[in-house]
């Protein structure tokens, strides 16, 4: 066949010669794939040379450490809805990668990780850098996949996108051997097969739509108790969720993954719930008739002892995800549905029958949750010599509220997270990016990097604690190079602040290993990096170095040296249940025996 | 065949004292999955890394043309924990259908076992009467031992090798329970 020949048949059979390394790049491109975090190695040369060439199409972010370039994909998916991608090379690259992996898997973010590995003929020699990447990560993602030949290349790739972004989001790794990235294939733009097996229930069942809303209708105590599901199934559910909130008159609480789903400056949100969550959104979970629980999924630190759980209710619940349904909590109602479907179909059963709701009993029922309210469980002891963490946020909530810019936080894990949550108001979805199901100290670092570089006009700031931050800190350095201004808002105790409230409150006051003796100057350290670091020791230091922070374009750590004794309240210790929460930092009130 | 094998499991609770577990049932799944390579870990990964009992496993392909594996798996636990076992299985993507046959109804269970018997005189000829009383065909024989096949019931195949014990049972290999819905359905429909 002649050249001209094989190139007409090319363009008629949309076949492609390619080598491996140019068919996971074309399909990345083909996806919408714009911005990819990752780390080269030798067994992904050849794929970080065809970004080399096609820097026009891909931007590639070079991280410092494979966790954070996990981290930054999972900021970038979260703060966008897209699919976050990321790309490592073998080995040691691929098993840095698990944390950022089981992150996803356990907060349902769509991340796509393409792992390099050792040559196919060498698979199973304990070769260099080698290691089970599919035997490691199977557990901790949503599914993976270790290529085989060169030209199932791109059918993986769109199948792992696929997979990534239907039904219940979460990662997925493609593992390639680095002798099928040189290897000559052919490209073919087929339908992937697994889009015919794969195809998660997205709507509901009418049946119980109508019965959930009858229910609802007749409610004389309800609540309604949201999640990570109303965010990830996009900006139209969270409009849904607002209206169907409006019809009702309901008070709404949500989770940790779920803030900003619903405005929190709107009067029938009731703050988040669960061991750190208000004392009104815990007594309304505790005592309401009807539950109805959108996309969020009956988490243990939500809610507190399970055979105490809200006893009085009926429980509605809506999850893309059937195998979370019953699996905590037994419902009543069971909804498998997308949340934005299920809200649309509630919305429109609503009017269609035109539903009232019993105003009599609501009436009582927004009495008693005003009453609840007026225990102010947030209070906190305000001083004017040393700078109290919730403070600190109150302040950095009032500069985000003045600054016309669009806001992005992040958070480290440990009180800061807590008092994040409990102090800024988020009031529009894909705004808050926290580490819930996982926990992972060093989340907040990279996950504002990926959200900056997602919104590069935006305020990014990662409320952050000084032992977490150094977990990747590293990450200033990426920060840097990419001009991504992100802030790092530090509310340094010097401790180890909810290591050290646990052993206070449950362990006799043993504070083993908690503090951290020798920290950084970490105005120093930012400087090192290229960024700017500025410190307040006071409460008047606050607010112009606030003021200076909000105004330089530059990478940043504020060090906010706050009070290193302050513990986190309202709080449901673990194995207690809602009715059972702790407002003051009484110690006898906690029983020991249950932690 | 669909018989409650009680059996004593920790609690899954984070919290102790969690609740009380009862009501341990024993349920046969099959298992219809696409056959790629990982499918069989990832089904094990997820009762180990879950906690829940598989009491019996098999596992081949049944249909070449679509790749198709069939994998039986016998798993305990109590009637919630065996309706998330079904739920999880059912979010594996390479996991086509998962069928419950004890719940839809009757089924037909079976495993064949290769069991070797060692010894002579009276024993041997003890040992040949017995495998003949439980239909197990001798499949290979030397003057002092013999290898019986036998298939039935996990019950029938337990029995008979209880019995061998005493006449020098040396060794035994079990293929595991494969089940199928008996009639002219495969359930399909229902799931
Ligand atoms: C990777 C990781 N290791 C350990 C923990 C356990 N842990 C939870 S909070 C915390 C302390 C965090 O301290 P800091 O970042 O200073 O936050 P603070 O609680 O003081 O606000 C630790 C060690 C964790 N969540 N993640
Ligand atoms: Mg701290």
């Amino acid at each position: 066949m002649t050249q001209a020949n094989l190139k007409e048949q090319e363009a008629q059979t949309n076949e492609k010669q390619m080598t491996g390394a140019e068919m996971v790049i074309q399909a990345l491109i083909e996806q919408g794939v714009e911005v990819i975090f990752g780390y080269p190695g030798g067994a992904v040369l050849p794929i970080y040379d065809e970004i080399f060439k096609n820097q026009d199409k891909i931007k590639h972010i070079l991280v410092r450490q494979e966790g954070g370039a996990l981290h930054a994909a999972e900021g970038y998916a979260r703060s966008t809805g897209k699919v976050g991608c990321a790309l490592v090379t073998s080995g040691p690259g691929a098993t840095n990668a698990v944390t950022g992996l089981t992150d996803a898997l356990l907060d349902s973010i769509p991340l796509v990780c393409i792992t390099g590995q050792v040559p196919t003929f060498l698979i199973g020699t304990d070769a260099f850098q080698e290691a089970d990447t599919t035997g490691i990560t199977r557990p901790c993602t949503k599914h993976n996949y270790l290529v085989q030949t060169a030209n199932e290349i791109p059918s993986k790739v769109h199948e792992a996108f696929h997979v990534a972004r239907s039904g219940r989001p979460g990662p997925v790794v493609i593992d390639i051997p680095k002798n099928l990235q040189f290897e000559k294939g052919t490209y073919q733009k087929d339908k992937p097969k697994v889009e015919q097996t794969y195809t998660p229930v997205t709507e509901p069942n009418m049946h119980a739509i109508e019965e959930a809303v009858r229910i609802m209708a007749q409610a004389k105590r309800p609540v309604f108790y949201t999640g990570g599901g109303v965010i990830n199934a996009g900006k139209k559910a969270s409009e849904l969720l607002r209206e169907l909130v409006e019809l009702t008159n309901f008070p709404i609480t949500s989770t940790l993954m779920g803030l900003g789903a619903f405005p929190a400056s709107d009067d029938k949100w009731l703050g988040m719930l669960g061991m750190h969550g208000t004392y009104e959104a815990n007594w309304t979970m505790h005592d309401c008739d009807v539950m109805i629980n959108i996309g969020a999924r009956f988490d243990d630190r939500v809610t507190g002892r399970v055979d105490k759980f809200s006893p009085k209710s009926t429980k509605i619940h809506v999850d893309i995800d059937a195998s979370s349904i019953n699996k905590n909590i037994k419902v009543d109602i069971p909804i498998v549905a997308d949340a934005e479907k299920a809200l649309q179909a509630m919305i429109d059963v609503w009017k269609r029958k035109q539903y009232k709701t019993d105003q009599d009993a609501l009436n009582i029922w927004w009495k008693q949750i005003n009453e609840w309210r007026k225990k102010n469980s947030l209070a906190y002891k305000k001083d004017d010599k040393i700078i109290k963490p919730q403070y600190a946020l109150e302040k950095l909530r009032d500069a985000m509220a003045a600054d016309p810019r669009d806001s992005y936080v992040t958070t480290e894990v440990g009180q800061h997270q807590m008092w994040a949550a409990q102090f800024l108001p988020f009031n529009h979805p894909n705004r808050w990016m926290t580490s819930g199901g996982l926990g992972t100290m060093g989340y907040g670092l990279p996950a504002a990097i990926g959200a900056q570089i997602a919104h590069p006009d935006a305020f990014v700031v990662d409320v952050a604690g000084e032992a977490s931050i150094l977990m990747n800190i590293q990450e200033m350095s990426c920060a840097v190079q990419y001009r991504a201004p992100v802030k790092i808002f530090i509310l340094n105790n010097q401790w180890m602040g909810m290591v050290r409230q646990w052993q206070e409150l449950l362990h006799g006051e043993r504070y083993s290993e908690s503090y951290t003796e020798s920290l950084p100057d970490f105005v120093k350290l930012a400087e090192a990096y290229g960024g700017i670091g500025l410190r307040a020791e006071t409460p008047d230091d606050l607010d112009k170095v606030i003021a200076e922070m909000m105004k330089t374009d530059r990478v940043t750590i504020v060090d906010v040296c706050v009070d290193q004794k302050e513990n986190c309240f309202p709080m449901i210790p673990s194995g207690k249940a809602h009715n059972e929460m702790i407002l003051s930092p009484d110690a006898a009130a906690f029983d020991k025996t249950l932690v | 065949m669909n018989q409650t094998r009680k059996r004593n499991r920790g609690t899954k609770s984070v919290y102790a004292p969690g609740p009380e577990q009862e009501n341990i049932e024993s349920h046969t799944l099959a298992i219809i999955v696409r056959n790629e390579p990982g499918v069989l870990a990832r089904v094990i990964g997820l009762f180990t890394g879950r906690g829940y009992n598989i009491d019996s496993l098999t596992v081949a392909e049944v249909d070449h043309e679509e790749t198709t594996s069939r994998i039986t798996i016998v798993c305990s636990g109590t009637p919630d924990v065996i309706i998330q076992i079904k739920a999880q299985l059912e979010q594996l993507i390479p996991v086509k259908r998962v069928r419950d046959l004890t719940i839809f109804g009757p089924h037909v269970e079976r495993e064949l076992a290769l069991v070797k018997v060692a010894g002579t005189g009276d024993t041997r000829i003890e040992a040949l009467r017995l495998a003949d009383v439980f239909r197990a065909k001798p499949v290979d024989s030397t003057l002092e031992s013999f290898i019986f096949e036998i298939t039935g019931t996990t019950e029938k195949v337990d029995a008979f090798i209880d019995l061998m014990k005493p006449l020098g049972l040396v060794d035994v290999s079990r293929t595991g329970i494969a089940a199928i819905s008996r009639g002219a359905t495969t359930h399909d429909d229902l799931d």
